[in-house]
């Protein structure tokens, strides 16, 4: 089992080596304080899983041929309206159920204007963050609150587990726990079950899904429709228990850094999630830098670092990617 | 099982709008059974197969397999009958493996998830049982042509069929591959298949088939087997004896050479050499023609004549002046015009109007432009000399070059490429797909040129049309000419002959 997990990896590659300096640096600090190290790794953490999960919205969508840069607006609808629900009925569980389906209905609205009427994806989803950024601040209403927030605990017996318990297994939302299940989930899904290859395929050659009897445009709509889910799951979390604030355009580009990250990762959920939780990591690392107060460099510089680790890894980490061949082509059926 | 025969087409026509892509076609074919359908180029092989396939819904006419009347114009049910077939453009998926390309659609599973032992036992099973051997890990992308067919055939054997159609399987394959392809065919009539294969090489047609259907313009003109007949009574059907049109194009005055190509090798998309030492002349004032059946390196050897595409090895000279790897500006500065095979691709851009598309070569100089001006009056007057002249059919020279008719937007191009002072006309089935009233216009013009002193050289897939216009006929086969006739009293036969690699 361990040689088969080590003959995958491919040791000279850049993503192996950005991995290892991770791992290194972490032991190290850890060596030296214990504590400072597992909060920030706890709190790179938090920074990262948002990320990573919206990152999935764009995997789901792209991997079945749809680009969907509408990503932003999705978050900001769906954590718009779980907010407000939840603060008027006081339920913070109907308010992730309202976030969850309005992320639904978006990317709805986005299948519908790019697999059934064949608009360009570009212009659909700008529609939808202009939309979305639109109609939430013309709505806004300040002073709005949650009775509370998702609450925070410990996973019972996976946190006492040394070294990594503490920065992955504790102090964090339910949502934070079970996007460290959804994402494997998702993984998995993709590349073992019957509908992940039929998804890849529709991808990559939807002609071919077509000749074997395989509905291109039905899978395509659940396909961008699971991803709507997950975008609204997103939006849910950080106004429901990340931040437990509804405040204006508060995705903040996050949206873009995701589709960022999933062309990092390649298109695979685990190595969408591994460039977002390293995003995270530099975020964390920025702010604990801030707390330790560098009195000679700018703040600004320090807050600049997770955008410039952003750059420098897509621009010469990444390398050549290969997004699917048929993304952001509408499916025509050959004319005969 | 007394009963031998597995599909009966029956009286098949179809008409697409001004043309008759079948008419009153009737095949039989037996288990086991090869049958070849030989036709040149729009000869109604593909809408036939097509037909059988359901992907077309024919007009009238009845197709019966295994003795039951199927419902026309449905896949699903042409498949649930044991229909299979292999597309000419193969529908695989690059980035995934072979075992995953056949089993898309069915996969062995157990629960939601695919069982890939299970998946590769089936493609080993298959690969065992019709001699195609493969890899069923192997990602497609890095398989040879060759092996990706293979993959497509084993995925229509795959669903269980009695009758296999392949599209003209041969056109995408090196030589090799194409014995290795008719061995599999050879193999696959044993076990019982009937097959239907389309093609329009003599070749296979003879090594292979246990009977050859020939259509031409969506006729059955003969139905026959290799062992009755031989590659030239074959090529005569094909290309059949009567001339749809004559031209009185008068004596060629042939002056001196003004294209030499001397052993040019280009080659194709696929990185195959597609031109092979190929040597040609072309005189001032005369037409030749290049005949052959298409993929043959024709488009290959047009494109590296007009510095569209690089050479490998060879030279060719324009007037003298060797002119290899040059620019496509600066040959046709030299006086090379080109009227390309495909005039939406190549000839024209669609979304200018018909003045802008007129000018596309000389928008810069004089009197079109003054310095970094354009001089609009200028264009539009010369637009609307040009439309008459070539009578091209539009409300108004300012019309979007996409709304014309394909007889129009060839007359667009052959307008722009005709007039100036062109010493070399290369024209690339110049008449592909317009009407008669434009082809007839379109060979005038050609000929008129001639009769000016232009040399022309004429690619066409059309033997009529290169008889009816050529003085000198150039048979391609294989990236080269191997043979050069004289076009008083040709031979069809011969030609037809040296079209299908015939040695002499």
């Amino acid at each position: 089992m361990m040689g088969r997990i080590l003959s995958q990896i491919n040791f000279r590659s850049w993503k192996f080596l950005i991995g290892l300096i991770a791992l290194v640096t972490w032991i190290y600090c850890y060596a030296a304080n214990q504590d400072i190290t597992n909060s920030v790794v706890a709190s790179g953490m938090r920074f990262g899983m948002p990320l990573a999960l919206a990152a999935m919205v764009g995997i789901m969508c792209e991997r079945s041929g749809v680009i969907n840069i509408g990503i932003e607006g999705t978050m900001l609808l769906s954590g718009f309206t779980g907010f407000y629900v939840a603060s008027f009925t006081k339920n913070i569980i109907l308010g992730l159920v309202i976030s969850i389906l309005t992320g639904v209905l978006t990317s709805f609205l986005h299948a519908m204007m790019t697999i059934k009427w064949k608009m360009d994806q570009i212009i659909a989803g700008t529609i939808i963050n202009i939309l979305a950024s639109g109609l939430t601040s013309f709505l806004y209403k300040q002073g709005s609150t949650i009775p509370n927030t998702w609450p925070i605990f410990d996973i019972p017996i996976l946190s006492n587990i040394p070294f990594i318990g503490h920065a992955f297994f504790s102090q964090q939302g339910p949502i934070q726990y079970l996007g460290l299940l959804l994402i494997p989930g998702i993984w998995v899904m993709m590349y073992k079950t019957r509908w992940g290859l039929r998804t890849r395929s529709i991808g990559e050659n939807p002609g071919s899904a077509d000749t074997a009897g395989i509905s291109v445009i039905k899978m395509r709509m659940i396909n961008v429709m699971i991803g709507g889910a997950i975008g609204g799951l997103v939006g849910g979390f950080i106004c429901l228990e990340l931040v437990g604030s509804f405040s204006n355009n508060f995705t903040a580009g996050a949206g873009f850094t995701a589709l960022a990250l999933m062309i990092f990762g390649r298109w695979n959920p685990l190595g969408a999630f591994a460039a977002a939780i390293l995003f995270g990591l530099a975020q964390a690392l920025a702010t604990q830098l801030q707390i330790f107060g560098i009195n000679n460099v700018p703040n600004q510089f320090i807050t600049m670092l997770p955008y410039v680790f952003t750059i420098l890894v897509l621009a010469f980490a990444a390398g050549k990617v290969r997004p699917p061949a048929a993304a952001g082509k509408s499916y025509e059926k050959e004319q005969s | 099982m007394t009963y031998n025969s597995l599909l009966k087409i029956e009286n098949i026509s179809k008409s697409f709008p001004g043309v008759k892509a079948n008419e009153n076609i009737s095949i039989e074919v037996n288990k086991g059974e090869i049958v070849a359908l030989l036709g040149e180029n729009g000869a109604g092989k593909s809408t036939l197969v097509k037909t059988v396939f359901g992907l077309i819904k024919p007009d009238s006419g009845t197709i019966t397999i295994k003795g039951e009347v199927m419902e026309p114009g449905d896949t699903a049910v042409a498949i649930r009958h044991g229909i299979g077939m292999v597309h000419q453009h193969f529908q695989l998926v690059p980035v995934m493996t072979v075992a995953e390309n056949i089993m898309l659609g069915d996969e062995p599973h157990r629960g939601a998830f695919i069982s890939y032992a299970k998946a590769k036992q089936v493609v080993r099973e298959l690969s065992e049982k019709f001699g195609l051997e493969i890899d069923p890990d192997a990602v497609v992308e890095d398989l040879p042509v060759g092996l990706q067919q293979r993959v497509e055939i084993l995925k229509a054997l795959r669903k269980n069929v009695d009758l296999l159609i392949l599209d003209e399987p041969t056109a995408v394959l090196t030589p090799q591959e194409i014995d290795e392809l008719l061995e599999v065919i050879k193999n696959l009539a044993k076990q019982g298949v009937g097959i239907i294969f389309i093609t329009h090489k003599l070749r296979e047609v003879i090594a292979v088939a246990d009977r050859v259907v020939v259509l031409r313009n969506g006729k059955m003109v003969g139905t026959t087997s290799p062992k009755e007949s031989n590659e030239s009574q074959l090529a005569q059907l094909m290309i059949g004896r009567e001339v749809i049109f004559q031209l009185n194009k008068g004596v060629a005055n042939p002056g001196d050479v003004v294209l030499e190509v001397n052993d040019l090798q280009v080659r194709d998309d696929r990185k195959l050499m597609a031109v092979d030492g190929l040597n040609l002349t072309l005189r001032a004032g005369e037409i030749l023609g290049v005949a052959g059946v298409e993929g043959n390196g024709q488009r290959e050897l047009v494109e590296a004549l007009c510095g569209m595409r690089p050479t490998v090895q060879g030279s060719f000279k324009i007037l003298g002046i060797d002119v290899t790897g040059n620019s496509p500006r600066s040959i046709h500065s030299q006086g090379v015009s080109h009227v390309p095979e495909d005039r939406e691709k190549d000839g024209l851009i669609s979304s200018l109007s018909i003045e802008e598309n007129l000018v596309l070569d000389q928008y810069k100089s004089e009197p079109f432009a003054k310095g970094w001006i354009r001089n609009l009056g200028a264009i539009s007057d010369y637009a609307t000399e040009m439309i008459k002249k070539f009578d091209i059919r539009t409300p108004s020279g300012k019309t979007p070059i996409s709304s014309l008719s394909g007889g129009n937007k060839q007359k667009v191009v052959i307008a722009r490429e005709l007039t100036q002072d062109a010493k070399i006309v290369i024209a690339a089935q110049p008449t592909r797909g317009i009407d008669i009233g434009s082809i007839e216009f379109i060979h005038n013009q050609l000929l008129a040129e001639r009769s000016t002193g232009t040399a022309v050289l004429l690619v066409s897939s059309e033997l009529d049309e290169i008889l009816a216009l050529s003085d000198r006929i150039a048979i391609i086969y294989r990236g080269k000419i191997v043979a050069t006739l004289d076009s008083t009293n040709v031979d069809r036969t011969k030609i037809g002959r040296l079209m299908a690699g015939a040695s002499s």
